[in-house]
Parts: structure tokens; sequence; C-alpha cells
């Protein structure tokens, strides 16, 4: 090795660090974007470490001490109408919530990118195919598909992930596809294929990584909309299976003793919104530090 | 104009084509029987037999397909069997309820979230922009299920101004009609005003910023004007680009709005019929809202072209425009 490549090399290793820390402090200035950041860190904490956070078991069951107010006998948001206590629901509700919201967005990035990545790369009648599937299932509101596959699914974790995963897929098709058709025709794909490199390799070496702002800024928004999707799903007794706590359910519940113990549809759904609303800020954050002129 | 038209309307039709398609094969996704599934576990086997044949579903699959599809092409939605009716019927009863529940909504939407997002840059970093735009990043972020059940606790059940549930109708009143439409459509509208909000003051951040909006205010015209006449006529488009988003998000959020407010529109239907496994409803009534979504947009695209004319009609090798 050269002494002008090491140099160069070296100089690269000390120069990507900054270029981190530089996107970080931009998320940390953004006073918003930095709230944002710390609420879903809080739930996330939360969700992870629940069973040393939660006081009960989160489904036992105590009819005699059910529908308590906050604050009494040990029980600091009350509990429902099984007498469970709501805290501990809440906290473990915490964990159906991120699971789904990541998994679900996971898998709808996952083949929503593969499919946007092909299409947008070989173009022709498998664009009009793919892009034409992907039109069709945008045509349905985002909840209604989540609804009907959930009909045909039934309830449970990993068919509510499916379900609302598969209604990720157009959203991400669409903006990889977008990114695609500009990053295709840059100078240095065109010099990477005269060099011998296969299609593969310039999708995913290439093409691939120079997607992956817009990605990251969709796909962090897109959890937010999970975890609604998720919680609306619950709500109409199509999620997850009872007794698994779920801020949906919960909500579902409080609704139907909502004169009695307003406590229980209260608190389900001020957990749902500081959630949403933090990701939503760190998205935005994120967005505005990654690229502000980015139309997502 | 016409032929523009004329070329966008003969695009839906692959896309409409797709969705009956998709809705087919979830709809035939059911594991299991259906037909078992729907008569549920007390059902005969000589029950589940007949309603087998009902629906065609001892044919092989490619001949169901194209009944189905030659139904559809007769606007034949099939008949539901729990209201043993067809599901057209049910649909023109059920339609002009969340048509009514829809287009109050975006009216809320529209006069509140329009003229928030406009003041809110035209006062760009006060304390009302601030204001305003925390307020609709609240906004975006609600889960509406949740706020229409916080509105039926403060203003139905504590206070008793607005009935909790139903739908009034005019035989009794445009007061009681109005008072039971109110709850529903302010919840219906929440995000789409908060999203309006939002696209309308970044649009306007932008034309308020440029050359011929300084032009305007150096002549002397009065900024009210400036800022109604001249910047807002041209940061309409972003907002016409949000619209049928919006009213997608809509149709679908009315299945909620619809559960809690027990209203007896599309939604609810929906929600009954998933209840009752009435799949053949489930079928029809999510092809229909697919296909009045993709006209809808249909719509705003021609609004746009009448807002904008120097849009162009290209069609992109894939199809998306």
């Amino acid at each position: 090795m050269s002494l002008q490549s090491t140099v160069a090399a070296a100089e690269k290793k000390m120069a990507k660090p900054k270029k981190e820390t530089s996107l970080f402090k931009k998320l940390i200035r953004n006073r918003l974007a930095a709230i944002g950041l710390a609420v879903t860190l809080f739930m996330s904490i939360i969700a992870v470490f629940a069973p040393w956070i939660a006081t009960h078991p989160p489904n036992e069951m105590d009819v005699v001490s059910s529908l308590k107010i906050p604050g009494t006998d040990g029980h600091l948001l009350g509990t429902d109408n099984y007498g469970r206590d709501l805290f501990s629901r809440l906290v473990y509700g915490a964990r159906i919530s991120l699971i789904v919201g990541v998994s679900a967005v996971v898998f709808g990035a996952f083949f929503g990118t593969f499919l946007g990545l092909v299409s947008g790369y070989f173009g022709g009648k498998l664009d009009s195919i793919i892009m034409r599937t992907m039109d069709g299932l945008f045509a349905f509101p985002f909840i209604l598909l989540a609804i009907t596959l959930m009909t045909v699914l039934g309830q449970g974790l990993v068919n509510v992930i499916i379900a609302i995963g598969v209604a990720n897929i157009p959203g991400f098709a669409r903006i990889v596809r977008g990114q695609v058709l500009s990053v295709k025709e840059e100078e240095f794909i065109e010099v990477t294929r005269s060099l011998g490199a296969t299609d593969g390799r310039i999708l995913f070496q290439h093409v691939l990584p120079n997607c992956l702002a817009p990605l990251i800024v969709y796909g962090t928004m897109s959890i937010a909309g999970a975890i609604i999707s998720e919680a609306a799903l619950s709500f109409l007794g199509l999620g997850v299976q009872p007794p698994t706590a779920s801020w949906g359910s919960i909500l579902k519940d409080g609704k139907d003793f909502l004169v009695l113990s307003p406590h229980m549809a209260t608190f389900s759904g001020l957990a749902i919104l500081i959630t949403v609303l933090g990701i939503n800020l760190f998205g935005d954050g994120l967005r505005d530090a990654l690229d502000p002129k980015m139309k997502i | 104009m016409g032929t523009y038209i004329i070329r966008r309307t003969f695009d839906l039709l692959p896309t409409i084509f797709v969705v009956a398609v998709i809705v087919f094969i979830i709809t035939r996704l059911i594991p299991g029987d259906p037909a078992a599934v729907m008569l549920g576990p007390q059902a005969s086997v000589e029950d589940i037999e007949a309603l087998r044949e009902n629906l065609g579903l001892n044919d092989p699959l490619y001949i169901q397909f194209l009944q189905y599809m030659g139904n559809l092409a007769t606007g034949d939605f099939g008949t539901s069997l729990t209201y043993n009716q067809p599901i057209v019927n049910l649909i023109m009863d059920r339609f002009p309820n969340t048509l009514i529940l829809a287009v109050s909504a975006l009216i809320i939407a529209f006069m509140v979230g329009v003229p928030a997002g406009i003041i809110s840059a035209s006062k760009q970093n006060s304390l009302l922009d601030y204001s305003v735009m925390l307020v609709s990043l609240i906004g975006v972020s609600m889960p509406i299920f949740w706020l229409g059940v916080m509105l039926v606790l403060y203003f139905s059940v504590n206070l008793g101004w607005f009935p909790a549930t139903g739908m009034g109708t005019l035989d009794d009143g445009l007061i009681p009609f109005i008072k039971h439409l109110i709850l529903p459509s302010i919840t219906l509208a929440t995000i789409p005003m908060a999203t309006f909000a939002r696209i309308t003051r970044s649009s306007m951040l932008e034309v308020i910023s440029q050359d011929y909006i300084k032009t305007a205010r150096s002549k002397g015209l009065n900024e009210f004007w400036v800022i109604c006449k001249h910047a807002f006529k041209n940061a309409l488009t972003p907002l016409l680009t949000v619209l049928g988003m919006q009213i997608s998000m809509m149709l679908g959020g009315a299945v909620l709005t619809e559960t809690i407010f027990s209203w007896p529109g599309m939604g609810r239907l929906i929600v009954d019929a998933i209840d009752k496994r009435d799949f053949v409803v489930v079928q029809g009534t999510v092809l229909f809202i697919a296909v009045i979504f993709v006209v809808v947009n249909l719509l705003v695209d021609i609004m746009y072209k009448v807002v904008n004319p120097r849009v162009n009609y290209t069609t992109s090798k894939g199809g998306t425009k």
C-alpha cells in the first residue's frame, strides 16, 4: 500500500465518526426531535423491561377489585373490569405496540424495498405489473386493508404483523422505486456497469444505499402508523388474542365502562398518543437532519 | 382538457381490475372452508354443502373468478346471507350516511386546517405559529378512536350537549340532525385538519418567500390580499396532492368513527359483517370503498389540472404518475 493511499484511508476513517456525530448533533439540536427521541427511548425501555416495571402480573384477575380508581390498593392507575392492574397491563401493552410497530414496518420495508428496487431498476413490463399491483393495494384505505386481511387470517400477534406489514408494502415500494429511477441515471452507476458489475451487485451495493435516507425517514413515520393500526385492530376486536394486554383492547374494554371507569379509556389512549407523537417528532427531526427537502 | 379526462378515466380501468383481483384473492385465502366459517360450528353438513354450492365454492377457481368478474361487470356484488339482501342494496342504504359524515368532516378539516396553516405561515416563528404547529402535530398523531371515546365522555356523558350514538334524520329537524353529526365529524376531521394545516403552512412559506409576493407587498397591496389572493392560490396545489390521500384515510377512519358512534354507514356495515362472519358483505363493501377511492383520486387529479394547467399527462413506464 502506498503512503498516499494509507493517508487517504486514515483520513476517511477519521472523517467517518465526524459525519455520524453531526447527524446526531443535528437531531439533538432540534429540540422537538430530541423530545421525540427521548419519548421513543422511554417507551422502548418500558417495553423491554416490562417484567421489572410492572407491579402486578398483567393477566391476573381479581374480580373483587374490579374497576378501582387510580391510586387505590396499590394500583397506580386503578384496575380494569376483571380487576387486573391497569398500570401493569399498559406496561405490557407497550411491548405489543412496539413489537407490532417495528416488525410490521420491517416486513413491509423488506418486501416493499425489494419490489421497488426491481421495479424501478428493470422497468418495462415487470415494472408495470408490480406498480399496477401496488396501485391496486394503495386503493384500499390502509386500515381497511389491514381489517380485511385480519378477517381472513384471524386474531393473533403474528397475523397482526402480517396484516399491517402487507398494508405497508405499497408505500415502501413507491418510495424506493422513485429513488431508484433517479439514482440509476447517475454517472457512477453507468461507470459501475461498464466495469462489469452484475445487476444484483449494482442494485444492492450501489442503488440501495442511495435510497436509505428516505427509507429510514418513511420507516420511522410508518412505525407510528403501525402502532395506531394495531391499536385500531385490537379496538375492533381483531387484534391480539385476549387476555394479552394491548393498548387497543384496553381502550375497547374502557369504552364499555366509560361512565363507571373513564380511567381505562383515558390512560390507554394517552399511552398510544404519547408514543405516536414521540415517534412522529423523532421522524420529523430525522427528515430535517437527513434531507430537509424530502417530501415525506 | 377533455382528452386528459378521458385518458385518465381509461387509465383507471386496470387499477380497478387489480383491486377486484386483490379482493378475490384475499377472500379465497380464508383458511378452511369459508362456508363452514360463515355458518358457524352448529351448522349441519347439508347446510354447509348447500352454502358452498350457493357461493360457487365447488367450482374450479378459474370458474369462480370468471363468475365473480362477470357479476361485478353487471353490478352484482353478491347477496348477503345475514341480511338476506343484495349487497348493492345494503351499500346504497348505508353509503349516503358515510358520505354525509365524510363530507362534513372534510368541510370542518378545510375550514379549520387551511386558515390555521395560513395564519401560522403569515406569523412565522411567533407563539401562534408554534401553537398551531404543536396542535397539528398532536392532531396527526391522534388515535381517532380514542378521541371519539373522549368526546363522548366529555360532551355526551358529562355535559350532555350531544347524543353519544346514532344518526339523526332531517325528519327529526335540522338541530337534532346536526347535533348527531358534530362529534363524529370532529373525530373524523382531526387528522385531515392537522394535515391541511401543516401542508398549507409549508407551501405558504415557500410561496411567501418568492419575488412576486415581495413585489406585491412593495406595491403597497393590503397584506390580507397578498396572502389570500396572490400567495394562497399558488399554495393550493400541494394541498390538492394530499386531498386524495386524506379522503382515503377518511374512508378508513369512517370504519372506526362509525363503530364508536353507532353511525349506520359503510364502516359500521363492514364491522357488523365481520362480527357475523358475512364475508360476502365484507368483500363487496371493501371493493366498493376501494373503487370510490380510485374515482375520488381521478377527480382530485382533474382538479389538480384545473388549478395548475401546466401539469402534463405523462405516463411513466411503471404506470404511476
